[in-house]
């Protein structure tokens, strides 16, 4: 039985890696988009001249407070607490979705209210858009992940795959963060 | 005795052994998690893509040998891609095409990574299953998916994709260019996508599975080489796909939404495109950020799998086994840093260029090192020539000729001058086509028996070996000297140039050679379906080799290994140790069993096993003395 629960325990660590791994290589996507970016701007002598919009700015904010609360949340889940784990993850998912409606809004913004739409003979506008989005996509699958981590938890599975979820959710979600500070940061030096 | 089993949600204990599965047909043979199961699927969708693509080349190979003849047959067979019985133009661009696009992906990585990575990376580290099971099985049906796609657009209006397996824009960015940029372009995409996706989900397992299934003392510097090679490649993949990923997408933007990242100054039949500010070269960057490390993705497996085959059948350790692993990691590391090598003529920085030429001719050195250690492997070896060895040793010879016209092409003053001609094409279907399908082939003949259960027939297998082999030497060198001359590659008829037709003769021959090989690749697929089903059984251990898929039995079961994962304690290639009693030594066997064959070496971070050894060896000596 011993030998039973260590090769089960290594294999959720083996899929605890899978996202590790998964994580490169969406990492290497956007590093791809970053440096497509420089490659171009650099070739072309083309700038992106364009103040962000301040949603981005919030929909930041927002995203930094989310990953606050996922914390949280998997604290909670490791003390046992889980109407506290479960209200944290409500709130991370609410969190969430904020962050994807400022990001529209701020598309919304960009193209109606400071005309610099998707196609632009300028591709580093267009680069915006690509990259915006790409990191949404991403989003909507965290998102998907979140809800996961509380379906089980109000199911009341297992704690070792209650645990399991949060972490796979964790390791994600914080992934998102941290890409999308790396992507703001890079418009916003070249802006 | 009990059995585990792992599944993807927790574990699941039997107290019965064997058979604990109620498989339908359906979980056992289509939605398989079994990863051997897979491993077939792979291998099996792998040599359909590649006898679909073998047929391809033999019709663009017919153009190219008779550019000026009607064959009625053409037309019956293909309808209008061949009115009046000769190629369209066009068409003749998507077979090129289709044909570099399905050798390369479908065949090369998926096929060969797909098959033998599945296979051998849970057996041969000792694990039950792979990391994710059920992602592994998402991988397959994938993949399959994209080989459906890539092949229904044989059915589309317009005929398949044709810019080339680079897909260069702009042909690839405008859907008007040309026929091969239509529908055809964009199911190219749709399918490429899916193959993305599939071989990521490949790759991010089998590296899991690498560095956290390994059975109890299967340290890395125990595992055999071509778990290094897979893992290697594995890393290769999932690093430089998604950049494929990212090119891609802007193209798919650039066709569908008007953007302009690759597009600029564009007329297209008298019309001017509103692209504007777009560069191609973009495309080029990050194509080739992948296109590259992608040729290394598909030889490395070869490497590690001749590595493995040329020990067994050399009954010798492999020549420096650390350098061979070096020297993957080396080819890893760089093959991210040369890329531009596919660019010199795009107009880059010279000393841009100048860089990369560097890089480039570096990689050569850890190839070289590979390349030495296999001859000096095979070096009075006590060789066996099975049909597996001797591909491998054709991969060897394969890599040696390809490789040298490599170091030709890395430097930027030739390469400007055969940039685009035979001379590329020469280099890379010897170093990576024939080579990487040497591998490929040898790894089908040695691991038949752990697939199937039964032994290939050996007489086909020589035939097989020594058709293709002479066939593929036929049909690539003389393109050498094509290129040499100046021939470009995907003309549809060169010949039209006055100063290139004397070399319609060659591409005669090369075509008939070409034929020869095709014909060649019956004797195994016979072979291939008739050993399934009616092939000798093997038994347990055929070969006589070390590693541990040799300590399952015949019958596949899920799990692997009845009972207990055997632990491991000693490297894969102690063949031929003097002293022992076989020319062979388990991975499982331990020291203590083997008194009489060990070495110094082999406590060198073990004292208390060194102090065993000193005792054993003394009293060895005492007796002798009393003798
Ligand atoms: C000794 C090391 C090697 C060197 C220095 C080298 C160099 C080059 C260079 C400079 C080119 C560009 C030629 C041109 O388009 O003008 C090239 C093309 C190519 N090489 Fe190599 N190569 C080496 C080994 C390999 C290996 C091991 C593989 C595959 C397993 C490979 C596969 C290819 C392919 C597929 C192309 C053509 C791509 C295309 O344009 O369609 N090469 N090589
Ligand atoms: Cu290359």
């Amino acid at each position: 039985m011993a030998q039973i629960q260590q090769e089960d325990k290594i294999n959720l660590n083996a899929k605890k890696f899978v996202m590790w791994i998964f994580i490169f290589t969406s990492f290497m996507l956007f590093a791809a988009f970053t440096s497509g970016f420089i490659v171009y701007s650099g070739g072309s002598g083309h700038g992106l001249s364009v103040i962000l919009p301040s949603s981005f700015r919030y929909s930041t904010l927002v995203l930094i407070a989310s990953s606050v609360t996922l914390f949280f949340a998997s604290r909670a889940a490791k003390r046992l607490e889980f109407e506290k784990q479960q209200m944290l993850l409500w709130i991370t998912i609410g969190l969430g979705i904020s962050f994807l409606l400022l990001q529209v809004y701020g598309w919304y913004i960009l193209a109606y209210k400071m005309q610099i739409y998707l196609v632009d003979p300028n591709a580093t506008r267009s680069f915006v858009y690509v990259m915006t989005f790409a990191h949404l996509l991403h989003v909507i699958g965290g998102l998907i992940w979140l809800i996961s981590a509380l379906k089980g938890s109000i199911n009341r599975i297992p704690q070792v795959k209650n645990l399991y979820r949060m972490e796979m959710t964790s390791i994600f979600w914080h992934f998102l963060d941290i890409i999308w500070i790396y992507l703001y940061v890079f418009l916003l030096l070249n802006q | 005795m009990s059995t585990l089993s792992v599944h993807d949600h927790g574990v699941v204990h039997h107290e019965e052994g064997h058979e604990h599965h109620h498989d339908t047909f359906l979980t056992k043979y289509v939605f398989s998690q079994d990863h051997k199961m897979i491993a077939k699927q792979f291998l099996i969708t792998g040599i359909t893509m590649a006898v679909i693509a073998m047929l391809l080349s033999i019709l663009f190979r017919i153009q190219l040998a008779y550019p000026d003849k009607a064959f009625p047959l053409l037309e019956t067979l293909l309808g209008r891609f061949a009115p009046e019985g000769r190629l369209d133009p066009e068409f003749y661009l998507s077979l090129v095409t289709i044909h570099g696009t399905i050798m390369v992906f479908f065949v090369l990585t998926a096929g060969l990574s797909g098959t033998f990575s599945n296979l051998l990376i849970p057996l041969q580290v000792g694990a039950r299953d792979m990391a994710s099971p059920f992602i592994n099985m998402l991988s397959y049906w994938l993949f399959l998916t994209a080989c459906v796609i890539m092949l229904s657009s044989f059915f589309v209006q317009k005929g398949p994709a044709g810019p080339g397996w680079t897909i260069y824009p702009p042909l690839s960015a405008l859907p008007t260019a040309m026929k091969g940029s239509g529908m055809g372009m964009t199911l190219w995409l749709i399918s490429m996508v899916c193959f993305v996706a599939s071989s990521l989900m490949g790759g991010i397992n089998y590296v899991s599975t690498v560095l956290n299934m390994r059975t109890k003392g299967m340290d890395l510097w125990k595992m055999p080489l071509t778990i290094w090679a897979f893992f290697l490649t594995a890393i290769l993949g999932v690093l430089s796909f998604p950049v494929l990923v990212a090119g891609v997408v802007l193209l798919i933007f650039d066709r569908s939404f008007g953007t302009s990242f690759y597009l600029s100054d564009i007329v297209v039949n008298g019309q001017v495109m509103p692209f504007e500010g777009g560069s191609p070269i973009l495309f080029q960057h990050l194509f080739w950020f992948l296109g590259h490390p992608e040729v290394y993705i598909v030889i490395m497996p070869a490497m590690g799998i001749s590595s493995e085959i040329m020990s067994v059948n050399s009954r010798k350790p492999i020549f420096g086994y650390h350098a061979m692993v070096y020297s993957l990691i080396g080819i890893t590391v760089l093959s991210f840093i040369v890329w531009g090598h596919h660019m010199f003529i795009t107009g880059m920085n010279p000393f841009l260029g100048g860089v990369f030429m560097i890089t480039t001719l570096i990689i050569a050195v850890p190839s070289a090192v590979k390349t030495f250690n296999w001859l000096a492997t095979l070096w009075r070896g006590n060789i066996r020539f099975t049909p597996a060895m001797l591909f491998a040793i054709g991969m060897v010879s394969f890599f040696i000729s390809g490789g040298l016209t490599g170091i030709f092409l890395g430097n930027a003053a030739l390469d400007i001058n055969l940039h685009d001609t035979y001379f590329v094409v020469a280099h890379f279907h010897l170093v990576m086509g024939s080579a990487a399908i040497f591998g490929m082939l040898a790894g089908v003949y040695h691991w038949f028996p752990k697939m199937f259960g039964k032994m290939m027939d050996e007489k086909l297998g020589y035939l097989h070996f020594w058709l293709t082999f002479i066939g593929a030497y036929l049909v690539f060198f003389p393109m050498h000297f094509m290129g040499l001359d100046g021939v470009p590659r995907r003309y549809y008829a060169f010949t039209e140039f006055a100063s290139m037709q004397r070399w319609l003769s060659v591409n005669m021959f090369i075509t008939w050679a070409a034929i020869m090989s095709a014909c060649a690749q019956v004797a195994f697929l016979y072979n291939f379906v008739h050993s399934i089903f009616w092939g000798k059984k093997a038994i347990q251990n055929p070969w006589q080799a070390n590693t541990l898929e040799w300590t399952t039995p015949v019958e596949h079961i899920h799990g692997n290994w009845p009972g207990e994962i055997p632990t491991v304690y000693r490297w894969p290639y102690d063949y031929s140790k003097p002293g022992a009693e076989e020319d062979f030594i388990l991975q499982t066997t331990p020291f203590s069993q083997t008194m009489s064959s060990n070495l110094p070496h082999d406590f060198e971070d073990n004292p208390a096993g060194m102090e065993e050894l000193s005792k054993w060896t003394s009293t060895q000596k005492a007796n002798e003395e009393v003798k």
